[in-house]
């Protein structure tokens, strides 16, 4: 694909921190956030990253919003360098964060709104027409002369949406946005992002998310991220088709008790392929991937061997976050969730 | 959510000297609607304190029979002090609490530039203090009949100007070397509060101090502007004066291009230090 028709480039980008705790005092450690990530964009585009936390998605979003600079590699944003061209990125690109709090707790949503739209330079006309218009469409037209001190975490993300859409970017970024908010706001936030690129389709929106219902509702395509590196790229629809060829279970069990020995493991009976364990309090949850159903009965033998009963039983259809469980080894929750872990590793 | 209707067409935005411009009154903004619309209560605090303070003085030196002018030097001394916590606490300070807030991540990814924000901090700032400086002026003036008897008013005014745009280009320098500092912006905003009121002769002729000490003085800038408007306010004293009106007016004006151009110079260099390190983006590292 040509330069030109690309929103975003980037090429073999590295990016590595110096962080305190070496082995000696004083002693700097280093920290591989991006390990060669390359990936292209094209303009008109909703787009993707994928990973948990740690994975390396915000410290890419920052690089292309000229907020870091990269160890190594090219990032290009609208064809325009983001190491050397900064000013001119910044012209063009917008940025949105969950839980952002900018903004002075003493002026109106409309007034922050404005302040920030004047640092982009545009007219009084324009952002009063703008301003209008966008605070109607998230719904938070009636909380205009409100003080921002007194909104709610919700109303609060989407004044930051109108924030960041205002000054028309040509490229948005958003990270994590629906990151604390409740199930209507974050839906509203969804549905904004839809609305916005269905009337614009020549602007770009770089989108990154741990959650994968969100990556799945909204993204053309998307990378899934892991330890800095970019593992798979691609449309949602094509990620999941790769696992067609598995049948998904997902069981509910009494809690399982702990293999006896290596070979003791639920990967070990035949015909499983991957499977990621929960535990709860009173019952352990598995996510099974199995080469037909005609595995099921060895592997409900096991547990049965193994002192765990079933409780229910799901036959479903491939998610993402299977397609990130077989890429990595480990739900995408794992960093999160410490009781959630395959068995075999 | 309800749909739009048309896609909106591409939005014209200023750049240059206009997007300085705006982003500077756009910064500035909070300050001026802040202090004087929003948060009255500041204003009886911020007044009411310095008030107390030069009351204080004002009875020492009454106590100790000093000349007469000393308890109008005292009183312009304490309208002073208001500039000087606004350049500590709202502009040295104010980057760093910018970015503990999520603000500076903002300024920086949008075009308007850094300098300009800065700028925008010192005018709403200015417009701040200056009428906290102005009531204190006006009631202990008052209170203790202070009599002023004004040489020149044109280099009065003159010297108060370069004062204060040496003074906040100092503050705009000291934004990009607190946002540096990382959290010890606190502590160096708390060492360089009551130093200074004895360093610069708040509340007494910096002459006192002897040549050296009121020289070095000098850097800061309030220390040749008060002298200077000291010395034009109470036209009998001039003696008093640590140096001429005229060769502190040269200082001050030398001192003001030298903040602004080191104030920009120092805000480039931690933008491309903050970028590569990543410290501009990192809350409490």
């Amino acid at each position: 694909m040509s330069s030109i028709s690309l929103a975003v480039e980037t090429h073999d980008v590295r990016r590595i921190y110096k962080i305190r705790g070496g082995k000696r005092k004083g002693e700097a450690k280093t920290l591989i956030a991006l390990d060669g990530v390359s990936m292209e964009v094209p303009r008109g585009e909703l787009f993707g990253l994928l990973g948990p936390n740690g994975a390396g998605k915000t410290t890419l979003i920052k690089i292309l919003a000229t907020l870091l600079l990269p160890s190594s590699g090219t990032a290009k944003v609208d064809g325009l360098d983001v190491t050397t061209q900064t000013q001119e990125v910044r012209r063009r690109i917008s940025m949105v964060s969950g839980g952002e709090t900018s903004g002075f707790g003493l002026l109106t949503v409309e007034e922050n709104l404005w302040m920030f739209a004047r640092f982009y330079g545009l007219d009084n006309k324009t952002i009063k027409s703008r301003l209008a218009e966008m605070m109607q469409m998230v719904g938070i037209y009636d909380r205009r002369s409100t003080k921002i001190s007194d909104l709610s975490t919700g109303l609060r993300q989407k004044m930051n949406f109108i924030r960041g859409f205002i000054s028309d970017p040509r490229v948005v970024f958003l990270d994590e946005p629906t990151l604390g908010l409740d199930v209507t706001a974050a839906r509203d936030v969804r549905d904004f992002v839809k609305d916005w690129m269905a009337q614009n389709p020549d602007r770009t929106l770089l989108l990154t998310t741990h959650y994968m219902a969100e990556a799945d509702e909204l993204c053309d395509r998307l990378a899934i991220i892991d330890k800095g590196k970019t593992l798979i790229c691609d449309s949602p629809e094509n990620l999941k088709r790769r696992l067609q060829s598995e049948t998904l279970f997902n069981l509910k069990i009494q809690p399982l008790r702990k293999p006896t020995s290596p070979e003791d493991v639920i990967e070990a009976v035949p015909g499983v392929r991957s499977v990621t364990i929960a535990d709860q309090i009173d019952f352990s949850e598995l996510r099974l991937s199995l080469e037909g159903e005609d595995a099921l009965p060895a592997v409900l033998a096991h547990l049965s061997g193994r002192g765990s009963g079933l409780l229910s039983l799901e036959k479903r259809e491939p998610t993402l976050e299977d397609v990130f469980t077989q890429l990595v080894g480990r739900r995408l929750d794992e960093d999160t969730s410490q009781n959630s872990t395959g068995e075999g590793r | 959510m309800t749909q739009i209707k048309t896609p909106a067409p591409p939005t014209a935005k200023a750049t240059g000297a206009m997007l300085f411009w705006r982003t500077m009154w756009a910064r500035a903004y909070p300050r001026i609607v802040g202090s004087l619309v929003r948060e009255r209560s500041w204003l009886f605090f911020e007044t009411v304190l310095p008030l107390a303070a030069t009351a204080g003085y004002v009875f020492v030196y009454q106590a100790v029979g000093a000349p007469e002018e000393y308890v109008g030097f005292v009183v312009l001394g304490g309208a002073m002090t208001a500039f000087w916590l606004n350049i500590l606490w709202a502009m040295a300070s104010q980057l760093y609490w910018d970015k503990e807030g999520g603000n500076l991540e903002i300024y920086i990814l949008s075009p308007g530039p850094l300098m300009a924000i800065l700028l925008g901090m010192a005018v709403g700032g200015f417009v701040m203090t200056v009428t906290r400086a102005a009531i204190i002026l006006i009631v202990c003036s008052l209170a203790f009949s202070v009599t002023y008897t004004i040489s020149s008013v044109p280099l009065l005014i003159a010297i108060f100007f370069l004062t204060m745009i040496a003074l906040y280009g100092m503050g705009m320098m000291f934004a990009a070397v607190f946002l540096a500092s990382g959290r010890e912006a606190w502590h160096l905003a708390n060492l360089l509060q009551e130093p200074i009121y004895l360093a610069s002769g708040f509340y007494f002729p910096v002459r006192a101090l002897g040549f050296w000490v009121a020289a070095a003085s000098s850097l800061i800038p309030l220390t040749l502007g008060m002298d200077g408007m000291r010395q034009l306010l109470f036209a009998g004293d001039a003696t008093l004066g640590f140096l001429s009106v005229e060769v502190e007016a040269i200082i001050l004006l030398i001192l003001s291009v030298f903040f602004l151009a080191a104030a920009r110079f120092m805000l480039t260099k931690l933008e491309e230090i903050g970028r590569r390190e990543g410290r501009l983006i990192e809350r409490r590292r």
